[in-house]
């Protein structure tokens, strides 16, 4: 009853299937039927676990939430593409009527050395939030502030601090990286603070910190692709990685000398 | 029935939460590492307490249901946050943002409460802004703000159509700090199954942890709920699809009332339902009515296409029958209104279960990249989802449950009746009234967080014996033993529907019966058909997989569902007990003659805490009388 020209389609799905970290997935085949065009994608999933629960079997195990596209809980991979092919859209917002009847999806988890999987589409992506706490905030106590409009900020600062921090942390660019780099979201987190004033006294060591513990968590690094940010259903721009490579080669300078 | 005391401290009503810091007990800086304190929950709320406490030197744990605590719902709150700033010169005060927040709900909140709210909300903004929260601005770097429902004022910060993400990464990353600290304990993907009482004091949790089955104890000296609100009752809401009330539910059932459950806000804006598989609702932001227009067309069940309707053939009749706040009449009267329209059978859209918001004017005003600025991310959504441009052809708008202003009873000091649990945000009931203004939930989740429950939770600790207690006592050893047995008997039944279908039902029967508008006969059928849809889950539903070991989605919904079941009959009992209207509730038989809520302030002026009185038994109504004696009982009017 949304878009006028909504029609039901037939799909079907090789959904992978794996019971826990440590045990070997494989792909299963399942029919989608009579999905309409107007639902989004974890509906139409939704349809088929519904049956599967029916039928006494396992649904399929996925990580879904605010179904807004704003939580960053989606960690599929759509026919090769984490969330799909559409840009700029996360799983949930990925509608069913960029889908034709009778085709064939693949439905993988996100997969990166750092990001095991719990069960079977369902990753574990802890280590992002060890990112941030490894150095991704400004250091502030409660009660610590100076009135807002005490430190202006240009607009321009604003506006492109307020663009790396849409970040949702879902993954997609460590999934979509053939290093499995978290480079993207580092980078974000980098330029959103770093260019603010309230984030300066504490700019170099939060590059260097974050930089390191992404190491240390078995994230690769970047080789330029940029597949990274064509995954990303914010548009974090590719331009904060290079942002940050300069960040982390000023703060070492410094801190060497 | 018993009288509750608010524990509303003496004095005039703004000198009252200065005069009570200073009054209040402090725990001396030493002492504070040992004191454990559980937070349960990690939006707003949960994380800003959090943060908070672990700085002030407290041990504290915290658990929240998603893989990552930035996951919490408040991520996905659009329009902005309120604040008394007067930035605009406009003549906002902290007295006008006070005076807006009791009349907007409908005097049934408490004056004292709302007071230090608007106190607080100033260094809520510092608080953000310092944390690198970046707000929208003007050229000369200062801070902007836009207006929302039931405020003539522009006190409204904002972060494009995403301050909820803003404001929640900013506690998130200040929680995440003193996690990396040591002074905050993090246990991701734990669902909180049981509230663990000790000599009636609340002294731990039971949780089970989500990835594995496993269930594990936790003890502490006071437990602090931030588990958000309930609108997920009705199966079809703008909440997450994980957000629930179980944990304020298993503390309820283990002695703290449930204050106002029936105060329901429906959102005016919302994209309607577009078919039987539809898992949720997406809100569309209340700040779009700063620029959009809201009309349905003057003739019923005129089929052409928008653009071809002309002016003359149009009703805008929001600023037809409220002329002074027109397009941003408040949440309750707008979502009314709505309804009026589609029954009258001028709806819109195929279903006809739905109102326009047209941006035709504001396009042609401002130009389409002011309005992109504005709102570009809230219309890739819309299109993203309904297919339609909504630069060309007006939003499809239809309300959709939102929030809920009921939740956990609690004192001045955000503790409930049972001593040592404290809840904060949409889990309490505390202070909304019957109707919450847009902008008011982020501004409360924090104030909660950052300001109040850093000093209330002091004093509770340092004038209260509390003997050591850890997981080996008795009362753990029970409050395990329910949640193993509970988890049993889901497995067991192995019937034919599955979890979500019986919810969708009892979503359909709340949005029915006690929706938009409620009435005796309706509210008595739904007292009839709750109870019999809860033996139909408790004898015919089916969990597959298996309890341990793994993700077992449908078990955690079936936990979820049995407590909706409870919460809803209990829903329908206040709704039917109030006769009256109030905000969100609204009474068909009491009405104006223009169709206005009609409260009864003689009878109903109090908050109803209603008391857990054990399994199949209906539960005891204890009222909180409420006092004005700075804001008059008036009615309210938008007019």
């Amino acid at each position: 009853m949304g878009g006028t020209s909504q029609r039901n389609i037939n799909l079907k799905l090789k959904v992978w299937r794996q019971k826990g970290a440590n045990q070997q997935g494989h792909f299963e085949e399942y029919d989608a039927k009579g999905i309409s065009t107007d639902a989004s994608f974890l509906e139409m999933l939704d349809v088929v676990n519904q049956r599967l629960i029916k039928e006494g079997r396992d649904p399929i195990s996925f990580d879904h939430d605010c179904r807004e596209g704003i939580c960053g809980s989606c960690s599929m991979v759509i026919n090769g593409n984490p969330h799909g092919s559409e840009r700029s859209t996360a799983t949930c917002q990925l509608h069913m009527r960029k889908f034709n009847d009778g085709e064939t999806v693949v439905i993988e988890p996100f997969r990166a050395k750092a990001f095991p999987v719990i069960k079977d589409l369902s990753v574990d992506r802890s280590a992002l939030d060890q990112i941030i706490a490894s150095g991704g905030y400004i250091s502030v106590n409660t009660g610590n502030a100076p009135d807002a409009n005490g430190l202006p900020v240009a607009k321009v600062d604003a506006d492109q601090a307020f663009n790396a921090a849409t970040c949702i942390g879902c993954g997609a660019c460590v999934a979509a990286c053939v290093n499995g780099s978290a480079m993207l979201f580092v980078g974000a987190k980098v330029a959103h603070l770093g260019l603010l004033p309230q984030g300066q006294p504490e700019r170099n060591e939060r590059v260097l910190a974050m930089m390191d513990k992404m190491q240390e968590l078995g994230f690769g690094n970047c080789s330029n692709t940029g597949a990274c940010a064509v995954s990303c259903p914010k548009d974090i721009s590719f331009e904060n990685i290079a942002r940050m490579n300069r960040e982390y080669a000023k703060a070492s300078i410094k801190k060497r000398s | 029935m018993a009288i509750l005391d608010g524990k509303v401290p003496p004095g005039p009503v703004a000198e009252k939460w200065t005069n009570h810091k200073f009054n209040m007990k402090l725990v001396n800086p030493a002492n504070k590492r040992k004191f454990t304190l559980i937070v349960v929950g990690t939006g707003l709320a949960g994380a800003s307490a959090s943060a908070t406490l672990a700085e002030l030197g407290y041990n504290v744990k915290t658990f929240c249901i998603h893989e990552s605590p930035r996951r919490a719902h408040s991520i996905a709150a659009q329009g902005g946050i309120n604040a008394a700033k007067n930035y605009q010169n406009d003549g906002d005060s902290v007295h006008r943002l006070f005076y807006d927040t009791v009349k907007g709900g409908d005097f049934r909140a408490r004056e004292s409460n709302v007071h230090r709210l608007a106190e607080i909300s100033p260094n809520i903004i510092d608080q953000c802004v310092a944390q690198g929260v970046p707000f929208a601005r003007e050229y000369g770097g200062t801070l902007t703000n836009r207006s929302f429902g039931g405020a003539q004022v522009s006190r409204t910060f904002y972060a494009r159509g995403q301050t909820g993400q803003q404001l929640l990464i900013g506690a998130y990353q200040a929680m995440m700090r003193q996690v990396h600290a040591g002074a905050v304990q993090l246990y991701t993907r734990r669902e909180m199954l049981e509230l663990v009482v000790v000599d009636g004091a609340a002294r731990g949790i039971v949780v089970r942890n989500l990835s594995t089955g496993e269930v594990e104890s936790h003890a502490a000296d006071a437990v602090i709920l931030a588990t958000g609100g309930y609108g997920n009752v009705f199966y079809l809401s703008t909440n997450a699809k994980q957000s629930n009330a179980t944990a304020v539910w298993r503390a309820h059932k283990k002695g703290a009332y449930f204050g106002n459950p029936c105060f329901t806000q429906i959102h005016p804006t919302c994209i309607p339902v577009s078919g039987d598989y539809q898992s949720k609702l997406t809100l569309m932001s209340e700040s779009l009515r700063n620029d959009g227009r809201v009309w349905v067309p003057k003739n019923k069940d005129d089929k052409r296409s928008p653009e071809q309707i002309p002016d003359a053939e149009r009703d805008y009749y929001l600023e037809r029958v409220y002329p002074s706040f027109g397009n941003l009449a408040p949440r309750d009267v707008s979502s009314r209104q709505a309804k009026f329209r589609v029954d009258e059978g001028r709806g819109v859209g195929p279903s006809g279960q739905a109102v326009y918001l047209d941006f035709r004017d504001a396009i042609k005003r401002l130009g389409e990249s002011v309005v992109s600025e504005r709102y570009g991310n809230l219309f890739e959504m819309y299109e993203k989802i309904t297919g339609e441009n909504p630069y060309q052809l007006p939003m499809r708008i239809y309300p959709a449950v939102h929030y809920t202003m009921g939740g956990l009873w609690v004192d001045y000091n955000l503790m409930s009746n049972l001593p040592g649990l404290h809840v904060l945000g949409e889990a309490n009931f505390s202070d909304h009234g019957a109707n919450r203004l847009g902008a008011s939930a982020l501004m409360q989740g924090l104030a909660d967080g950052y300001f109040v429950i850093p000093y209330t939770i002091g004093h509770y600790l340092a004038s209260t014996a509390l003997p050591k207690v850890t997981t080996d006592h008795d009362a753990f050893k029970a409050a395990r033993a329910d949640v193993d047995a509970r988890t049993q008997r889901f497995m067991a039944i192995k019937g034919s529907r599955t979890v979500d279908d019986i919810h969708r039902e009892l979503g359909q029967i709340m949005w029915e019966y006690v929706g938009m508008s409620r009435q005796e006969t309706g509210l008595k059928t739904a007292l009839e058909k709750i109870p019999k849809l809860r033996e139909e889950f408790w004898q015919n539903i089916r969990v597959s997989g298996d309890a341990t070991g793994t993700i077992n989605e449908e078990l955690e919904k079936a936990g979820r569902v049995a407590d909706f079941l409870d919460l809803g009959e209990l829903m329908a009992r206040d709704a039917l007990h109030r006769n009256e209207s109030c905000g969100g509730h609204f009474r068909e038989e009491y009405q104006t003659p223009d169709n206005e809520a009609q409260r009864d302030d003689e009878k109903f002026c109090y908050v109803a805490g209603w008391e857990w009185k054990g399994e199949g038994k209906p539960q005891e109504l204890h009222k909180e009388p409420l006092t004005f004696e700075n804001v008059k009982l008036a009615t309210r009017s938008y007019k």
